[in-house]
């Protein structure tokens, strides 16, 4: 128990038990009003416990137990949103709010859609240069909004969010111009330029769990490497910490700006490319946003802008969003999934006020032992 | 361990057990509502365990999965669960045995399908032609499971697929719509369709024969949204439709459409004349804007209840043969409401008069809009 406290009163650890202390309360509270609302809240535990685990825990030890499909599923949700996460946390280490994950992960799954329907190239050259297309096209999406906040210190949140609908707009206009194209959908890629595999099929009872994990994971440790482990990344860190102390220092903060801005959108338009090649195979003309990007935003916020933290909490929310048919399917409205996850980030985002409470009992234990 | 830690400790636990408390209260108190939702196949056990208890209905389970429209889109996911419910009554089917799926975006279609195979109900639904690519793929994963699919033809043993004579229950609106045109002494009506793809286009064929079948002088305009849920966009084409002398705007937008209510609506209410035609559904309702007056002129109703109603008892009876059932003006898939507070009854009788004449083959209706031929 008093190492419990101790720990929880840890000034150091408050990484880690503030979110943690976010989670439990949010879903403390969406608990609350499930019964409020005579909505047995155990349904919805059920639900996501299979959709996280594969385990159904109605049908405990009988042949329909696991079933391995809703784990490749799970999966197969984490995957854009980590990857929006890392695009956001990335900008946000930087001093950035990268809002424009959305438009830069909708120019990626164009990018790679064209690539992998247009070009025919064997697979070990074809779907790197897929992947490699939908990060540049995400990076140039990123550009302009770090180009304008470097040169003329226009607000890179204003632009992104412009540059959203620029990106929706333009992607329904060229998928649908793409030979083949109907209304809403281009033709199958070729099979050389997607993630998709019939083995992960297999292993996981036909999910659509595919390739694009492995990307994700190289690119979460690159997100670690660059920021932590190079002097570009301290740089980057540098100018978020203190722009004007920086370039004092030297540093070419224009540059570290756009670049930053260039390598969040990289991320992202990956995001882009694990849905167009991924999860489906073909491009989508999208009536609206798909909020991957404000996802993102979430995943960076509870994950604390670490590599580590993105990929927790890209599989939390991940979780979160692939339970709601299930929850559905148990009679539980969708929206106490929304509600879990949206307190989950209302929490988050309140944790100077955690913070401080945790300072004021530590403060207050110390005064004690004194005495 | 000081005072204020066993403080905190203490309101944790209250908490807790406060929630653990009220827990497990309902489910003691309401044991109906809580147990069968236990995914036990239900439909099996009672029946065999308790003879004696006076005799329970036979039971299946039926799902809907929705498009990304919602349940409640006043239009097509929420006919065919109207159809759905329609049968549970029938058939005292009970309350957790029919659900549905709401899907947050297309990439969810495949899992929401595949969460009902999973758990074997005895009908999967999915409204709309949407769901074309991710039931083929679907159905063949479950083969031992019945599907019904909208407006769509999935060519596999275990689906069902339902389409209905779109064109010719727009004939009959289009007359309507003529008719009251010529009243006012308007010239221009109005088309607005969701997505132009055929399906879509067969709405406006249909429509603007039955309006040219009454006036071949009258104009019809035509624009289609690009999506069935976006109202905003539904809005503010119909504003220009009413804007450039449109009278009354027939939608077959879904979603979409409803913006197209809205301005109506708003218009009426600041005195101008213009109409609505509903579509799918009667949606006389959806179109109040003051006590019961409605500025939905008529709806061409696309019987989808009928639809998952019809399917939904073959699976009961145990006769589903899956393939392609045609819903059309002779076998009431397709037609206006029963009551039409805004026709006159002389209008109700000429169209009447050209149904019958569609219905012996003396019009032929095309499936194909004009500006396409």
């Amino acid at each position: 128990m008093a190492r419990l406290k101790s720990m929880l009163l840890d000034e150091s650890k408050y990484k880690i038990t503030v979110p943690v202390i976010a989670i439990l309360l949010s879903f403390l509270i969406a608990t609350l009003v499930m019964i409020l609302t005579g909505i047995n809240p155990v349904g919805a535990f059920k639900a996501l416990v299979r959709t996280m685990t594969g385990i159904n825990m109605d049908q405990l030890f009988t042949d329909k137990m696991f079933n391995a499909r809703y784990l490749g599923e799970f999966l197969t949700t984490a995957l854009p949103i980590t990857m929006t996460g890392i695009a956001v946390a990335f900008a946000f280490r930087t001093g950035l709010f990268n809002i424009g994950a959305e438009g830069q992960l909708m120019v990626g799954a164009m990018a790679a859609s064209i690539v992998s329907i247009l070009l025919e190239l064997p697979m070990i050259i074809h779907l790197p240069l897929v992947v490699l297309s939908a990060a540049a096209a995400g990076a140039a999406w990123g550009f302009v909004p770090g180009f304008l906040k470097a040169k003329f210190n226009v607000h890179e949140v204003v632009v992104t969010i412009m540059m959203n609908y620029t990106a929706l707009h333009l992607s329904n206009y060229v998928l649908k111009s793409l030979p083949g194209s109907d209304q809403v959908k281009t033709v199958k890629s070729l099979p050389s330029g997607t993630f998709q595999s019939d083995f992960l099929k297999a292993l996981t009872n036909n999910s659509r769990f595919h390739w694009g994990f492995i990307v994700v994971i190289l690119s979460l440790i690159l997100f670690w490497f660059i920021i932590e482990k190079t002097s570009f990344g301290f740089e980057l860190r540098s100018v978020g910490f203190n722009p004007h102390a920086s370039r004092y220092a030297g540093m070419k903060v224009t540059r570290n700006m756009v670049l930053s801005m260039m390598i969040s959108g990289a991320f992202a338009g990956i995001g882009g490319a694990m849905l167009s090649i991924g999860t489906f195979n073909y491009g989508r003309v999208l009536v609206g946003f798909e909020n991957y990007g404000f996802d993102g935003i979430a995943v960076a916020l509870l994950g604390g802008n670490t590599a580590v933290g993105v990929f927790l909490s890209g599989l939390l929310f991940g979780g979160l969003k692939s339970a709601q048919p299930l929850m559905q399917a148990n009679k539980i409205p969708m929206e106490i999934a929304k509600i879990i996850s949206s307190l989950i980030v209302l929490f988050v985002a309140m944790k100077y006020g955690f913070e401080m409470l945790l300072r004021y009992y530590a403060k207050k234990q110390l005064k004690e032992e004194e005495q | 361990m000081s005072k204020n830690a066993i403080k905190l400790l203490l309101v944790l636990l209250l908490a807790m057990a406060l929630v653990v408390g009220c827990a497990s209260q309902p489910a003691a108190e309401e044991p109906a509502a809580e147990e069968p939702a236990a995914e036990e196949p239900a439909a099996e056990e009672p029946a065999a365990e308790e003879p004696a208890a006076e005799e329970p209905a036979k039971q299946i389970r039926v799902g809907l999965i929705t498009d990304t429209g919602g349940i409640d889109d006043k239009s097509f996911n929420q006919g065919t669960w109207e159809g759905v419910l329609a049968f549970a009554e029938e058939y005292d089917i009970e309350d957790d045995n029919v659900k549905y799926i709401q899907s947050e975006s297309d990439a969810d279609y495949i899992p929401n399908l595949s969460t009902f195979s999973d758990d074997e109900l005895d009908l999967i639904v999915a409204p709309g032609f949407l769901f074309f690519d991710a039931l083929t793929e679907v159905a063949a994963l479950y083969p031992d499971q019945k599907y019904l699919l909208i407006d769509s033809v999935v060519e596999a043993d275990n689906v069902a697929s339902a389409v209905f004579a779109e064109h010719e229950g727009s004939f009959l609106v289009g007359i309507a719509a003529a008719l009251k045109a010529q009243e006012a002494g308007e010239d221009t009506v109005a088309f607005l369709g969701g997505m132009d793809f055929d399906l879509i286009q067969r709405f406006e064929a249909g429509f603007e024969q039955g309006v040219w079948a009454v006036d071949p002088d009258m104009t019809v305009l035509v624009d289609y949204a690009g999506s069935f849920s976006d109202s905003q966009k539904g809005q503010t084409i119909a504003s220009k439709f009413f804007d450039d002398g449109a009278y009354i705007v027939y939608h077959a937008a879904g979603g979409t459409g409803n913006g197209a209510i809205k301005e109506a609506k708003d218009r009426v209410q600041n005195g101008e004349d213009v109409w609505v035609i509903g579509v799918d559904k009667d949606q006389y309702e959806d179109g109040i804007y003051e006590g019961d007056k409605s500025v939905i002129l008529t709806s061409m109703m696309k019987r989808v209840d009928v639809a998952s109603y019809t399917v939904a008892e073959q699976v009961y009876n145990g006769e589903f043969n899956g393939g392609v059932l045609t819903f059309e003006l002779s076998n009431n898939g397709v037609n206006i409401p029963d009551v039409n507070p805004n026709l006159k009854d002389e209008w109700v009788e000429t169209i009447m008069e050209f149904k019958d004449k569609a219905l012996a083959g003396e019009i032929e209706i095309s499936m194909v809009p004009s500006r396409l031929e």
